[in-house]
């Protein structure tokens, strides 16, 4: 079998993925990554909003900080985040955006004088400074005290992307697309790298390094509607469960965006309400004001999407035959704006729904969009578990965002903690020897090709893949979705644990010759649904209500026994995962209060 | 009523030595707003599994997923079926290596190409954290954007009849992305830098103006536009190049 070497091995060719072997490479080390498609079509390309910073650069930031951004972005997780980890972060956004306009980046800018805008669908004007004229500007997002989310027209996650593969390009790092990890090799102390798919051949090839970073983004196709891509579905994660040593932090802390487009959940972006569309009912009416006077349809995600779910639920959504809806009203913002600065919006409406935003309005529901849950680390990175592991990006757990994560602050984690993790497995590569014993790897080599070797010999039964598959984003979609309540959650994991039996009698029904996708699904069904489980499971635990986590049973959100962290594992044997908690933050500069949006019930703390 | 819809894909998998190119013929009832993704997803789960092709983002963003389409190159995903006529014929994109059936290798082309154009920033500067970013024009910053719009699809590379007949050339789409990069004031390449990688005939010379490229891109790039301001410069260029070494 062909076995490859290297320092770094990445799992994964986004933006986190590629951010960290620049770093790595640029310290002189070597660093392979792999990814299921060419780098430049991971779904960091599908980001269109912006990234955030605090430069304070256009008027509507004027005087930002980072410490705006640091609150912004605490009560933004409902203080569910690491606290010592968002001031790390927040400090270091603003390098990371000049860094990237360095690198390439045509960040929108500042154009001095007067120009107009619109909040909540109407219009003011705004004078920009003229010293402040060609420095990179910014927009509103949701959940922002400030305009401080930087921008290229609506494609920044492609500009991004782009630019930073150009850059890995240039250092002449080695990219292995259409390749999957499938496992990770360790001994139960260290990681020494990965086997992995090659999906043009279908070939196993393993991956020896000295370091091994997951960076394989969320994992939103464990849900029916995603606004994810299809490759999204949970990789990293399922791999690093596998050991059944590693955890995955917050498991049940999955975000829902309320603009994907009914039937195809494809994301329009915040954007929209941010240059000030509005959300209209069935009577064509706002509504979101009743509900968030204040920050109405900009209030934070999870708070937009569950007053949108509520209002539907009392019978005011659009019927249509994929259910029922709300629109996204922008035809305000006129023609020449929506042309120019939500151009891939006005694409998106056209070509797959045959809809222009310029006259008609977009229909739209909440769609599962972020995984804050991921692979748990320590500030540095550092997976916790496994030496010489490391996580960046939305795969990780860091945990900036603790049980909501605030638009925009997502691509910047991907570049901030990229370049942060990276010069810590610099640093541990510099005094770090690895044995890469032969024992442990023909073992696990063994095992990953005997389980596929009984997939495509049907040898323990013949499950559709497809049908399990289907069936499992339905059970997450149904009960464990935006409202949460303990007896539709027992029941979510009642049946999924019956989904995960039959996950392991999948039989191929095609001959699984090269790179044949029946078997690449497959081969990752089991850890599809044991992510479903550990994020059914964990939800039924937290008896509270925090950030995107609504338990109806449970409303108030709990400070007293509940300003937790859940690090579920996984044995090897089990049909469920082990569930334990860790204090949200050691460091607590900003004590739990009211966020200043959403339901303001809350159980003291001490 | 719905229309009965009859697909024929050219099906072929190089790793198995049983296969052999043909096509296959599946039938579909047509929904309402069925996109091509939706189409060979439902083939794919219902009828044969073993069925490759790529899509990714689903949203027309990514270029995992062009292909041919009754014989135009365009992306699946935003291609819906009732555009299209009863009969839909569907085959790998040309000029990129085949992995099986509407899948290719497009990501080995596109990482040879940005090494041959180098196609980063040149600069002899340092990045300086602590620094105010450089300023620049708002419209210039569009003006780039507007060409780094190109998804790499690789849609304007099979319809050009130049990259057909000759495998070295570069394509429109390179071509395009040198344009960005020559439109960039922090590149700091000199117009002799960028012809020696463009200013032959597997670069800008070869194009024929054929405007293959522009009818077909996804993302509607001025392609047109980007080859005749290259080719301006680049012949004005090669005149300097002449009589410098004369
Ligand atoms: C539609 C949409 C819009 C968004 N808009 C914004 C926005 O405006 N602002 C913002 O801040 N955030 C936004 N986000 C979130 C943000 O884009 C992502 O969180 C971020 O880009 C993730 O980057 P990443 O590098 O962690 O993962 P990705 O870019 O998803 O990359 C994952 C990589 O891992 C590879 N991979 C996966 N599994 C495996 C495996 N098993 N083996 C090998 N490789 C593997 C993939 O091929 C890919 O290369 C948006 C997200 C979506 C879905
Ligand atoms: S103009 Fe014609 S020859 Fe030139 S790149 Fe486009 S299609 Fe090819
Ligand atoms: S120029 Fe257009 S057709 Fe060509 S690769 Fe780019 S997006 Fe695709
Ligand atoms: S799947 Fe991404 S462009 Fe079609």
């Amino acid at each position: 079998m062909e076995t490859v070497y290297t320092d770094l091995l990445c799992i994964g060719a986004g933006l986190a993925g590629e951010r960290v072997a620049i770093q790595v490479a640029s310290a002189g080390f070597q660093a392979i990554c792999l990814s299921i498609v060419p780098p430049r079509r991971s779904h960091s390309a599908a980001a269109q909003g912006g990234m955030q910073a605090a430069l304070g650069n256009c008027v509507m930031g004027k005087g930002d900080s980072a410490d705006i951004h640091f609150e912004d972005t605490v009560r933004g997780s409902d203080w569910g985040c690491d606290q010592a980890v968002a001031r790390l972060f927040v400090e270091r956004a603003p390098e990371a955006v000049r860094e990237m306009a360095f690198w390439g980046i045509p960040w929108n800018r500042v154009v001095a004088g007067k120009s107009t805008y619109f909040m909540g669908g109407k219009q003011y004007d705004k004078v920009e400074d003229r010293q402040k004229e060609g420095l990179i500007t910014a927009r509103a997002f949701g959940g922002i005290a400030q305009w401080r989310t930087c921008y290229t027209a609506d494609g920044t996650g492609h500009t991004l992307l782009y630019t930073v593969d150009n850059k890995l390009v240039e250092l002449g790092v080695t990219v292995h697309d259409r390749t999957e990890a499938v496992s990770l090799i360790h001994d139960g102390e260290t990681c020494i790298g990965a086997v992995a798919r090659c999906l043009k051949t279908g070939g196993l090839r393993a991956y020896l390094a000295r370091a091994t970073l997951i960076a394989t983004g969320g994992y939103g196709r464990i849900y029916r509607e995603t606004t994810n891509a299809l490759i999204n579905d949970g990789g990293g994660a399922i791999i690093a469960l596998d050991t059944g040593i590693i955890p995955l932090g917050n498991p049940e802390a999955i975000q829902f965006h309320p603009t994907g487009i009914v039937p195809t959940n494809i994301l329009v972006t915040e954007g929209c309400r941010g240059d000030g569309g509005t959300l209209l009912d069935v009577n064509e009416e706002r509504f979101m004001l009743e509900y968030e006077p204040e920050k109405a349809e900009l209030a934070s995600r999870d708070v937009v999407s569950r007053w949108m779910i509520h209002h539907i639920r009392r019978g005011l959504g659009v019927k249509s035959s994929y259910g029922d809806h709300l629109w996204l009203d922008i035809r305000h913002l006129g023609p020449q704006h929506i042309k120019t600065k939500l151009r891939e919006v006005e694409a998106i409406c056209n070509n797959f729904l045959g809809v222009d935003p310029v006259t008609k309005l977009i229909p739209v529901r909440p769609a599962q969009h972020y995984t804050m849950a991921g692979v748990r680390t320590n500030k540095d990175g550092a997976v916790y578990g496994l030496a010489g592991l490391f996580a960046a990006g939305e795969a990780a757990c860091w945990d900036l965002h603790g049980f909501n994560r605030l638009g925009g602050n997502s691509l910047a984690e991907t570049v901030v903690a990229g370049k942060m993790v990276g010069e810590k497995i610099a640093e541990f590569l510099q005094g770090h020897e690895v044995h890469f014993s032969t024992a442990v790897i023909r073992d696990r080599v063994a095992r990953d090709r005997e389980k596929i070797d009984r997939v495509i010999s049907g040898k323990d039964g013949h499950e559709n893949v497809y049908d399990i598959r289907n069936a499992m984003q339905d059970e997450l979609m149904e009960r464990v979705g935006i409202f949460r309540n303990g007896t539709e959650l027992q029941q979510a994991v009642d049946n999924l644990q019956g989904l995960y039996e039959r996950a392991k009698k999948v039989g191929l029904r095609s001959n699984g010759v090269g790179a044949n996708p029946e078997l690449a699904l497959a081969i990752r069904i089991r850890g599809m649904v044991k992510l479903a489980i550990c994020t059914a499971y964990a939800a039924l635990h937290r008896t509270e209500s925090r950030g995107c986590h609504a338990r109806e049973d449970f409303e108030a959100r709990n400070d007293r026994d509940w300003l937790s962290r859940t690090l579920a594992t996984w044995k090897e044997g089990d049909h469920l995962p082990t569930l334990n908690y860790e204090p949200a933050t050691k460091v607590e500069e900003l004590p739990p209060g009211l966020r200043g949006y959403g339901a303001s019930k809350i159980i003291g703390g001490n | 009523m719905s229309r009965g819809l009859r697909f024929n894909v050219f099906r072929y998998n190089p790793e198995d030595g049983d296969s052999v190119p043909h096509s296959d013929t599946f039938f579909l009832d047509e929904t309402q707003s069925m996109s091509l993704f939706i189409a060979l997803t439902r083939i794919r789960e219902d009828q044969d599994s073993s069925l490759q092709f790529d899509f990714c983002c689903r949203a027309g963003i990514c270029g995992a997923c062009a292909m041919m389409i009754n014989g135009r190159p365009g992306l699946a995903c935003h291609t819906l079926t009732k555009d299209l006529p009863n009969e839909i014929t569907l085959l790998p994109l040309p000029t990129f290596k085949l992995i099986g059936d509407l899948s290719v290798d497009s990501g080995t082309w596109f990482r040879s190409t940005h090494e041959k154009l180098e196609s980063w920033i040149h600069t002899d500067k340092i990045f300086n954290p602590q620094a105010e970013e450089e300023r620049m024009d708002n419209a210039l910053a569009e003006d780039i954007y507007e060409l780094e719009r190109c998804i790499e699809c690789g849609c304007c590379t099979a319809g050009c009849g130049t990259v057909n007949m000759r495998e070295d050339f570069m394509g429109a789409v390179a071509l395009n992305r040198i344009a960005r990069f020559m439109l960039d004031p922090r590149d700091e390449r000199s117009e002799r830098e960028y012809f020696e990688v463009v200013g032959t005939d597997e670069g800008i010379f070869g194009c024929m103006g054929l405007t293959g490229c522009e009818d077909v891109c996804p993302k509607h790039l001025p392609l047109q536009k980007q080859l005749g301001v290259l080719r301006r410069k680049m012949a004005w260029s090669a005149v300097k190049h002449w009589f410098r070494f004369r």
